[in-house]
C-alpha cells in the first residue's frame, strides 16, 4: 500500500496494542477507585505474563501428547495462572499498603522492579515452553477470520484476550456506576472515614479490589506475550513501558472504563503510527511522546474545569488510619 | 408522664494513654426526650458519644439500650441497636448525591428511585428541606447536616446523637433544626445533643447532663434550672475564671488596616472592606462564627494570602505585596492554630530545636545549619513556658496539644515581634494550659506588643481583650470596647442581627484618629492599592 494511507490496518494494529494498555488500565482504575495508587502495574503485568507461561508449562507437562490437550485448555489454564500470579503480586502490594500502611508509591515502584526482575529470570524458559507447545497460536484470531472485509478485519480478526478486555472494561464500568458494590468502593476511595462510619469494611474493599485489579492488569502482560509478540519477541523492557502507559491512560481517561476503551485505541494508534507514515526516524519519536502529552493536557484541563466528578478519588494515595485523633 | 429509658450508661471510663477522657460517667435518656450534654471543650463529651456510636470502646462500664446490656463494637453494631450519630465534621462523600450517601453501607438494593421517594417521605414527616439528587459538594453546610440526619433516620435510628450541630449554623437554620428535633421528639425518638451554648440548652432540651473534665457532674431538669447554675456545674463550683487584663498606657496605632477586601481560594468574598487598627500594648479580639474570614485575614496580614483591595500599613509603611519573610522581619508574627492543631506553623515530625530554626534559618552566615544556638533557645523556651517534653529533640507531634501550642506561641514570641497575630491559641487546651497562654499574651502586651487575638470563647475574649471586632460573613459589624459590651450583644453582632458599623456610621469604626499617615498619604495608599489590582 505504497502512497495511500492504510487506515484499516492502522485501526486493527491500534486495537491490538491498545489491549495491553486497556487491561493494565482497567485493573489500575479499580485499584485507584479503592484509594490505592498502584505504581507496581508494570511489575504486575510481568508477573501476569510469567503466570501465563507457567500455565502453558503446566499443561504441556501434564499432557505429553499435544493433540490430546485441547486448545481451550491451554488458553484457560494460562489465563487462570496469569491472574493468580498477578493477584499474588497484588497481595504483596496490599499487605504493605493496607495492613502495614506503608507508602503506596514506594511499595509500587519496588514491586515494579521486583516483577521485571523475576520475569527476566524466567523469560527464556517461558519462551521455550510456548514455542514448543505452540500455545500462543490458540490465543490469536478467535474467530479464525482471514478475509479482506473492512468490518471483519476491524471487529473479527483479533485474539480472545482483545474481546475479553473490552468485556472486562464494560463490566468494570457497570460495577462502578450501577451497583451497590461500586458505590461502596467509590466511597472507600473518596472518603474511607465515611465508609468506615457507615459500617463498610474499608480494608476488605481495598484488599478485594487491589487483588481483582492486579489480576486484570496481569492479563495485559499475558496478552502482550502470547498474542502481540507471538510468544517469542517479548522483552521485559517492553512490558515495563506498556505498564507505565497503562497508568497514564487511567489519568487520561479520567478513571472511566468506557472512555478507557477508546483511549486505549488512541494510545495504541500513536504507538503504531510510525509504521504507517513515511516519516524520518526522528519524527517517529514524536508519536511516542504523544500519549504522555495527552495525559498532561488532560490533567491540566480537568484541574481547570474543576468538576468534582472528573477528579481523582479524593483519598488516592493516602493510608487510612482509624483511630487517628 | 414517665417514658421508657432508651439508653443508659453506667460507670463508663475511657482513657487515651495517660489522659483520662471519661471517668465513671453514668447518664440516661428516655424515649421522646431531648437530653443536652453540656461541658466545656475537652470535657469528654464527644469521646463519650463516640463510645455509644461504636467509634471507641469503653475501658470500663456498661451500656444498656432499651433495658438490655449492649456491646457496641463498631458503628455498624451501633446501627443494629438503632443508635445513630451526627458528627461535627460531616462524614459524607463529596462526589456522591444525597441519596447515594444515604444508602451507603446499608443492605438495601441500589435503587435510587426508591431511595428518593423514601427520603422525601422522611423529609415530609419531620419537616426537612432536601433534594436527594443534589451532589454533596454543591450543598451548604446546613444542607449537608440535613443529609447526615436523614442518613441516620433512614437506617431506622431512634436514638440520635448530635455533636455540636449548631456550631456552623445561622440563627434561622438553628431555629429550623430545633423545630425538626422537636418533631422527632414528639415521634418518640431519643435525642442527645452535645453543645456548650447555654441558651440553646435551655431552648431545646428536657434535661441537661453535665460533664466536667471527663467526670459526670449531674443531671438537672431544664425547667428547673438557669444559666448561672449550669455554668457553675460546668466549670466547677464557684471557680472564678478571672483573667487579669493588664492596663497599659495607650500608644500609637501600630498596624492599620483600611477597606481590606480578600477573596477566598474559590473566589467568594472572605473579608469585605474591613478597617481596623491595633495599638501597641493592646489586645484586639476578633469574634465571629468559624469560617467568617478569620483565617484569610490572618494570612493576608502575614503576607500569605493575596488581598484584592485595601491597605495594610505597619508603622507608617504599607506592607501590601511584601514577601512573608520581609513581613516577619518587620516584626509581625502569626500563629494560627487550625482545627487539627498541627497544620500551620510547626513541622510535626521536626524536633523542638528544628522547629525553632524554621523562621531563623536564613540568618546564619555559613551554609551550615547552626543547631547549637537553636537548641539553647529551645531549652530556654522549655524552661520558661514549662513545656513538658522528654528532650529538645523529641518530634513535636509526640507532645500533647497544650505543649505543641506552647512551642508555637513561644517561638513566635521569642523572635521579639511588635505585632502578634494569634488565632485560636487555646483551641482544645485544658483550663490550666489556656491560662498559661493568656499569661504569655498579657506579658507581651505589657511589653508594648500589639496583639490580634482571633478567638472562639466570648467570655475569655471579654476578659482578655481591650477591644473586640466582630466579623459576620466577612463584614465588620463593629468594634466595641470589651468593658462596655455584653456577651449577648456580641452574639447578636456575630449573627449579623446588629450591625453597629452601619447604625453608627459617624463613629468611623476602625479608623484611628491619631493615624500614622496623614489623610493625603492614605489617599495615595488607596490609589496605589487600586492600581495594583486593576
Amino acid at each position: 500500500m505504497i502512497g495511500s494511507f492504510n487506515l484499516v490496518g492502522l485501526i486493527v494494529d491500534a486495537i491490538a496494542i491498545g489491549t495491553v494498555y486497556l487491561l493494565g488500565c482497567i485493573g489500575e482504575t479499580l485499584t485507584e477507585k479503592a484509594g490505592n495508587l498502584n505504581l507496581g502495574i508494570p511489575g504486575i503485568m510481568c508477573c501476569g505474563a510469567l503466570g501465563g507461561g507457567f500455565g502453558i508449562w503446566l499443561c504441556s507437562d501434564k499432557c505429553t501428547d499435544l493433540a490430546a490437550s485441547p486448545a481451550y485448555m491451554y488458553v484457560l489454564v494460562s489465563i487462570l495462572c496469569s491472574m493468580l500470579f498477578a493477584a499474588a503480586a497484588g497481595l504483596i502490594y496490599a499487605l504493605f499498603t493496607v495492613t502495614l500502611k506503608a507508602n503506596q508509591s514506594v511499595v509500587g515502584l519496588v514491586l515494579t522492579t521486583f516483577g521485571i526482575g523475576v520475569f527476566r529470570f524466567f523469560a527464556k524458559k517461558i519462551n521455550k515452553d510456548i514455542i514448543f507447545s505452540g500455545a500462543h497460536y490458540y490465543f490469536k484470531n478467535l474467530f479464525g477470520y482471514e478475509g479482506d472485509n473492512i468490518f471483519g478485519k476491524i471487529f473479527l480478526s483479533h485474539g480472545i484476550l482483545v474481546y475479553l478486555a473490552i468485556i472486562i472494561a464494560i463490566c468494570a464500568a457497570f460495577l462502578l456506576n450501577k451497583t451497590k458494590v461500586g458505590l461502596n468502593l467509590r466511597a472507600v476511595g473518596e472518603n474511607p472515614a465515611t465508609a468506615d462510619a457507615v459500617g463498610l469494611n474499608v480494608s476488605a474493599y481495598k484488599y478485594a479490589f487491589i487483588l481483582i485489579g492486579s489480576s486484570i492488569s496481569g492479563l495485559g502482560g499475558l496478552y502482550y506475550v502470547m498474542d502481540k509478540s507471538d510468544g517469542t519477541n517479548f522483552t521485559e523492557a517492553a512490558i515495563d513501558s506498556f505498564g507505565w502507559m497503562a497508568v497514564a491512560l487511567v489519568i487520561a481517561t479520567m478513571w472511566k472504563p468506557l472512555v478507557s476503551i477508546f483511549g486505549s485505541i488512541l494510545f495504541g494508534a500513536f504507538y503504531v503510527m510510525p509504521a504507517y507514515l513515511p516519516l524520518s526516524r526522528n519524527m517517529n519519536k514524536l508519536f511516542a511522546i504523544a500519549p504522555y502529552v495527552i495525559t498532561v493536557v488532560v490533567l491540566i484541563v480537568i484541574r481547570f474545569m474543576n468538576q468534582k466528578n472528573n477528579q481523582p478519588p479524593a483519598s488516592l494515595g493516602l493510608s487510612y488510619f482509624r483511630e487517628e485523633r | 408522664m414517665e417514658n421508657r429509658i432508651a439508653l443508659e450508661l453506667k460507670n463508663i471510663s475511657k482513657h487515651f494513654g495517660k489522659i483520662q477522657a471519661n471517668k465513671n460517667v453514668s447518664l440516661d435518656v428516655r424515649e421522646g426526650e431531648i437530653l443536652s450534654l453540656l461541658g466545656e471543650n475537652g470535657s469528654g463529651k464527644t469521646t463519650l458519644m463516640n463510645m455509644i456510636s461504636g467509634i471507641y470502646y469503653p475501658d470500663e462500664g456498661e451500656i444498656f439500650v432499651r433495658g438490655e446490656k449492649a456491646n457496641i463494637t463498631s458503628p455498624k453494631s451501633a446501627f443494629s441497636y438503632r443508635i445513630g450519630m451526627i458528627h461535627q465534621h460531616f462524614k459524607l462523600v463529596e462526589t456522591f448525591t444525597a441519596a447515594e450517601n444515604i444508602i451507603l453501607g446499608t443492605a438495601e438494593k441500589y435503587d435510587l428511585k426508591y431511595v428518593n421517594s423514601r427520603v422525601s417521605e422522611i423529609a415530609a414527616k419531620y419537616g426537612f428541606d432536601i433534594n436527594p439528587k443534589k451532589m454533596i459538594h454543591e450543598m451548604s453546610v446546613s444542607e449537608k447536616q440535613t443529609v447526615e440526619i436523614i442518613k441516620v433516620i433512614y437506617r431506622g435510628a431512634d436514638i440520635l446523637i448530635l455533636d455540636e450541630p449548631t456550631a456552623v449554623l445561622t440563627p434561622q437554620e438553628i431555629e429550623k433544626l430545633f423545630t425538626i428535633l422537636r418533631n422527632m421528639k414528639n415521634d418518640g425518638k431519643s435525642i442527645i445533643i452535645i453543645t456548650h451554648k447555654l441558651n440553646e440548652v435551655l431552648a431545646i432540651s428536657d434535661r441537661v447532663s453535665i460533664l466536667r473534665k471527663g467526670e459526670y457532674v449531674g443531671t438537672v431538669n431544664t425547667s428547673e434550672t438557669n444559666e448561672k447554675e449550669l455554668t457553675e456545674m460546668m466549670v466547677g463550683a464557684k471557680i472564678n475564671l478571672e483573667i487579669n487584663r493588664v492596663k497599659i498606657e495607650k500608644k500609637n496605632p501600630l498596624l492599620e488596616i483600611r477597606d481590606l477586601t480578600i477573596l477566598k481560594d474559590d473566589g467568594s468574598i472572605a473579608i469585605d472592606k474591613v478597617s481596623f487598627y491595633i495599638r501597641s500594648g493592646e489586645i484586639l479580639g476578633v469574634a465571629g462564627i468559624t469560617g467568617c474570614g478569620q483565617k484569610e485575614l490572618c494570612e493576608a496580614i502575614a503576607g500569605l494570602h493575596k488581598i484584592t483591595s485595601g491597605s495594610i500599613v505597619h508603622g507608617g509603611e504599607s506592607i501590601v505585596g511584601m514577601s512573608s519573610k520581609d513581613i516577619i522581619r518587620k516584626g509581625i508574627s502569626m500563629s494560627f492554630i487550625p482545627e487539627d492543631r498541627l497544620g500551620m506553623g510547626l513541622a510535626p515530625s521536626f524536633s523542638i530545636t528544628d522547629n525553632m530554626m524554621l523562621k531563623t534559618y536564613g540568618e546564619g552566615k555559613t551554609p551550615f545549619v547552626d543547631r547549637n544556638s537553636a537548641r539553647e533557645r529551645a531549652k530556654a523556651l522549655i524552661e520558661k513556658l514549662g513545656i513538658v517534653t522528654p528532650s529538645t529533640e523529641t518530634p513535636v507531634r509526640r507532645l500533647s496539644g497544650g505543649n505543641v501550642q506552647k512551642v508555637l506561641v513561644g517561638r513566635e514570641i521569642e523572635s521579639g515581634p511588635n505585632v502578634i497575630i494569634t488565632a485560636y491559641p487555646v483551641r482544645g487546651l485544658d483550663i490550666n494550659s489556656s491560662y498559661q497562654i493568656y499569661d504569655i499574651l498579657n506579658e507581651q502586651k505589657a511589653k508594648g506588643t500589639g496583639i490580634l487575638f482571633v478567638g472562639e470563647d466570648l467570655d475569655v475574649m471579654l476578659a482578655l481583650c481591650d477591644k473586640i471586632m466582630v466579623l459576620c460573613h466577612g463584614k465588620m459589624m463593629g468594634i466595641v470596647n470589651a468593658d462596655h459590651v455584653t456577651k449577648e450583644e456580641l452574639g447578636l453582632m456575630m449573627t449579623g442581627a446588629v450591625n453597629l458599623n452601619e447604625e453608627q456610621k459617624d463613629k468611623n469604626f476602625g479608623i484611628a484618629r491619631d493615624s500614622q499617615l496623614t489623610p493625603e498619604q492614605w489617599a495615595e495608599e488607596e490609589k496605589k492599592a487600586g492600581k495594583e489590582n486593576r
